[in-house]
């Protein structure tokens, strides 16, 4: 640690102000309230920063939009041959710099789920995707941590926290009516650098404030066995079938689950001129593996759940050393329109494959 | 990445300039093959003349094809890398964008990303004796090693190859058949599942017809692909001439986007077909789950 690890403080009434001075430089992007949701949107001076409840959906889409352009096509009349067409790529141009300011802790780790799979490790580092990487090392993360936990909270189970600096530049803790900063990057700290020290006082404060974050949530439960669990429960139908009897695959999961990252790619096109595209795409759906042959290696509802429990619990850590795919947000529990429980699955699993 | 124990902000690396894996390389089709009423082959050379020189690639590697309005899916280069004067790739119509494929003509622009995947172990192949076993469409990938083999003849020893489809008229690469007959260092034989006439070879289903032939499992290779019901039945013939998994090769489809390990479709557990296949041996199948 340096020692410029300095912890830095900003007021609530100072915060419009220091955001709108970010937001001449970088796309800043804020949990704003929407009708019932809270999402984060690019902030604007004026807007108010919804820093008090938890975002509805994660903010993932900030380094990993909805959709994007990966390149354009034409096809444009040759000046030597004017009679034929030569086809002409050209690659989406360079993202600019964001910031996130109030993303959830659970949020940031969830990038971390994203990078050696974006950075080329299956094979090898080959081939890095650079859409994703260039965004990725435009942004920085402020994370706001945690005053409570929810009932569908469950960080502390894969390895985070309310107040967790994994994946974070700053870490920010409400203190006294405001933000004390822990700088965690060279990033983070050219961002705060017009901010001054934080006090004793508003330390103490802080450090309180984690405290008790951290004792409001329950105990952890012990998923270390889920990964060879699952695997062990493969070939259950039974098991499956059972845990998947209430999805409906309608996928709000996968959409909202900050690091869920599969995608899928279409072109559009007029004609003459189009875009190829990438979107976020959902496991759950039956048309996500659906072959030209008509033929589906997953079919069922209980084959799509396996593989996106399974993948989070279970091939995601064989592959990067033992790290879960899961965030413990929650947002899959809470948005579930049947209450499907991915915390209820994993400890059936554990439960189910100790009885084997 | 490294796991993060306190209080740094690891980002991923990214040099700008890394290459783009996503871009195709755009393709000029030289010559399109017509071979069953639902299976066309096209010969493409790539564009840049530098990138043409210097593509590499290894028996077994597949390629996206790209249609630029409509879509990408994956083929194998079924042109051996001993044959560099054009990439072959023989698609069978069954989707959107593979009919979209059967409309290009020679003059035409495609989109190449290549190449993709892993390969036929064919050094660990040498000294051997090799059965080919395809089905359909399925010789298109047998294909290409085929010829590799046979352009480095010395380091194999005997060559067999069954080769089956529905009817005389749904046999790709039929127009190379004569030569492959008349070669004395490979042993053809063809099958065809019900008579018709004037067809002078085997009639009969592939795995009854490999039973038939009882290839010695000793010191042997077998290579299979074609659809799911005849790699099942050939699976239950090799196991049955004592064809241990270990001796067994497959190359395996998925729906795939990315071809890169990312995007997440092609997973069969925790191996990606894209990456860690298509080429798979049985036993290796065999430790995978069952989701094919």
């Amino acid at each position: 640690m340096s020692a410029e690890n300095v912890k830095k403080f900003i007021s609530f009434d100072a915060l419009p102000g220091f955001l709108a001075r970010a937001a001449e430089k970088n796309a800043v992007y804020v949990p704003r309230r929407e009708g019932n949701a809270v999402v984060y949107r690019s902030f604007k001076a004026g807007d108010e920063a919804e820093l008090g409840v938890r975002p509805t959906e994660s903010c993932k889409h900030v380094v990993f939009p909805r959709g994007e352009e990966l390149f354009s096509f034409a096809r444009e009349a040759d000046k030597e041959e004017p009679g034929k067409r030569r086809l002409v790529l050209t690659e989406a141009s360079e993202p600019g710099a964001a910031v996130v300011f109030g993303a959830l802790s659970c949020d940031a780790r969830g990038f971390l789920a994203f990078d050696p799979v974006y950075n080329g490790s299956g094979t090898g580092g080959t081939a890095k995707d650079s859409y994703y990487l260039r965004r990725r090392n435009r942004t920085l993360i402020v994370v706001k941590a945690c005053k409570n936990a929810l009932n569908t909270c469950f960080c502390n189970w894969v390895g985070g926290g309310p107040a967790s600096p994994q994946g974070a530049d700053v870490l920010a803790v409400e203190a006294e009516q405001g933000l004390v900063l822990d700088i965690l990057s060279g990033e983070g700290t050219a961002f705060t650098e017009s901010l001054p020290a934080a006090s004793e006082a508003q330390l103490a404060a802080a450090a309180a404030a984690v405290k008790a974050a951290e004792d409001s949530l329950p105990k952890a439960a012990d998923v270390s066995a889920a990964p060879a669990s699952l695997a062990a429960l493969f070939s259950s139908a039974e098991f499956w079938n059972k845990e998947s009897a209430h999805c409906l695959y309608c996928g709000a999961c996968t959409y909202l689950c900050p690091t869920c990252y599969c995608f899928n790619i279409t072109d559009e096109s007029d004609g003459l001129t189009g875009v190829r595209l990438r979107s976020w795409d959902n496991c759950m759906s039956p048309l996500f593996t659906l072959e030209a042959s008509g033929h589906n290696p997953r079919p069922n509802k209980a084959d799509r759940l396996k593989n996106r429990v399974g993948h989070k619990f279970s091939y995601y850590p064989s592959l990067h050393s033992g790290r879960f795919s899961c965030c413990g947000c929650g947002r899959c529990i809470k948005s579930c329109p049947s209450s499907v429980d991915i915390r209820k699955i994993v400890l059936d699993a554990v439960k189910e494959a100790a009885n084997v | 990445m490294s796991e993060q124990t306190g209080a740094t902000a690891a980002r991923p690396v990214y040099k700008a300039g890394t290459r783009n894996p996503y871009l195709p390389m755009p393709a000029k089709v030289i010559e399109v093959i017509t071979e069953t009423p639902t299976i066309k082959t096209f010969r493409v050379v790539l564009e840049d003349e530098q990138l043409m020189r210097d593509f590499t690639f290894e028996p077994g590697q597949v390629g996206q094809l790209s249609m630029f309005g409509v879509g990408e899916s994956t083929f194998v280069i079924n042109s051996p890398p001993t044959r560099k004067e054009y990439l072959q790739f023989s698609v069978m119509r069954a989707g959107e964008n593979t009919t979209a494929l059967h409309s290009l003509q020679a003059g035409d622009t495609v989109g190449v990303r290549a190449p993709l995947g892993n390969c036929f172990p064919y050094e660990k192949m040498k000294g051997k004796d090799i059965v080919f076993i395809g089905g359909g469409i399925g010789m298109a990938p047998l294909r290409t090693l085929l010829l590799f083999m046979l352009d480095n003849r010395k380091d194999y020893g005997k060559i067999r190859l069954l080769y089956g489809a529905r009817s005389p008229q749904d046999m790709a690469f039929s127009s190379e058949l004569p030569d492959w007959f008349g070669r004395r260092d490979l042993e053809c034989t063809l099958t065809i599942d019900r008579e018709a006439e004037g067809w002078q070879h085997k009639v009969g289903l592939i795995p009854n017809v490999l039973l038939e032939m009882n290839p010695d499992p000793n010191n042997c290779v077998a290579v299979t692909c074609g659809p799911p019901i005849m790699i099942k039945f050939t699976l239950q013939a090799l196991e049955k001439l004592k064809f241990a998994p270990e001796q067994i090769y497959t190359t395996l489809e998925k729906r795939m986007k990315c071809g890169i390990g990312i995007c997440g479709r092609c997973n069969i557990g925790d191996k990606y077909v894209c990456i860690d296949g298509p080429v798979f041996s049985m036993a290796e199948l065999n430790a995978m789950p069952n989701e094919l």
